[in-house]
């Protein structure tokens, strides 16, 4: 790779995770926590999976203090 | 050469997410909460606004101000944490000579300034009361936006970087690299559509004061989520890392 130009001391260096390892990681855990966002920020509020405003309403606080868009 | 397991890395820094949501709520509940009320009682007080925060809402007052700020702050705690995991699952050896503690710090730095700062100097948060709930939809794709363009620049810049590097050096290919991605920081501010649906009357120094306080949220998860999965990670890699250590001395 490109950076192999890294000098070498006594700190050992940590081997990279390969890319094919942390893809499948980063598909399932990025969408999860994707998610996971969507719903603490956004769910009913600018769009809606479920009815009615409790969702909103429990999550109110937490969303204008994090600074998501509210109302 | 044993590298880490993205599990363990990934498990650790939703473990760590959720310390930092719990500080984070902390925070929340001491500098944040009496900002939303001030803001709500002048909601109210100026009667005829649509939306309904009063008294048959679906959720109290003392829910909302508890258990609902703590569900939000610890859950976005938990999600920046695994996102920050995999940004680190990644990093982990790709930079240079630093551990695993290092790495954390550097990543969590870099996520701090990319998906909070940029974002909230461009969108900052507002108290209830500012904003009108029919532009909601607008104004979070706006914020979405400004995210998504901080993170893709952010990833432009070290990548800008790395290219300068064997030219330039170090050092002045992180200046070239940070400087470009000031500027375009700077352009996306400049072309962005502002908001301020500040009502009028409203008062400054609450809005100032409510703003401070989530900044103090926000800069409180991220440092209690650097410090907290730098140590985690660090032990999860010390397995890998003493054989070596161990062998050196005897060589
Ligand atoms: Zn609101």
């Amino acid at each position: 790779m490109a950076n192999s130009a890294v000098p070498t001391t006594n700190a050992p260096a940590i081997a990279p995770i390969s890319l094919s390892a942390l893809a499948p990681w980063a598909v399932f855990v990025g969408i999860l926590m994707l998610v996971l966002l969507y719903f603490v920020g956004a769910e009913q509020g600018a769009t809606a999976v479920f009815e009615g405003e409790t969702v909103h309403e429990w999550l109110h606080d937490g969303r204008h203090l994090l600074g998501f868009p509210c109302h | 050469m044993n590298s880490a397991s993205p599990r363990t890395l990934l498990v650790r820094g939703m473990l760590a997410g959720l310390l930092a949501g719990v500080a984070a709520f902390l925070v929340a509940y001491l500098l944040g909460e009496s900002k939303v009320d001030a803001a709500i009682a002048i909601e109210e007080a100026a009667a005829g606004a649509g939306h309904d925060h009063g008294g048959e809402a679906p959720v109290s007052r003392a829910l909302q101000a508890t258990a609902g700020l703590g569900t939000g702050v610890v859950l976005y705690g938990v999600a920046l944490g695994g996102i920050a995991a995999l940004v680190h699952c990644f990093a982990l050896g790709r930079i240079g000579r630093f551990g695993p503690r290092a790495t954390a710090v550097v990543v969590t730095a870099g996520l701090w300034v990319t998906v909070t700062l940029v974002p909230y100097f461009k969108y900052p948060a507002n108290p209830p009361a500012v904003g009108d709930p029919d532009t909601a939809a607008r104004r979070t794709a706006l914020y979405l936006l400004m995210i998504v363009l901080s993170a893709l620049l952010a990833a432009g810049a070290v990548i800008l970087g790395r290219r300068l590097a064997p030219g330039l050096g170090n050092w002045n290919a992180s200046l070239a690299a940070g400087g470009g991605f000031v500027v375009a920081i700077g352009i996306s501010y400049a072309v962005l559509p502002g908001v301020n649906e500040v009502p009028a009357g409203f008062p400054a120094a609450l809005i100032w004061d409510f703003r401070l306080a989530s900044l103090a949220i926000q800069t409180t998860l991220w440092t209690t989520f650097g410090l907290a999965f730098g140590f985690l990670a660090d032990r999860a890699l010390v397995p890998t890392r003493a054989p070596k250590e161990a062998v050196q001395p005897t060589s």
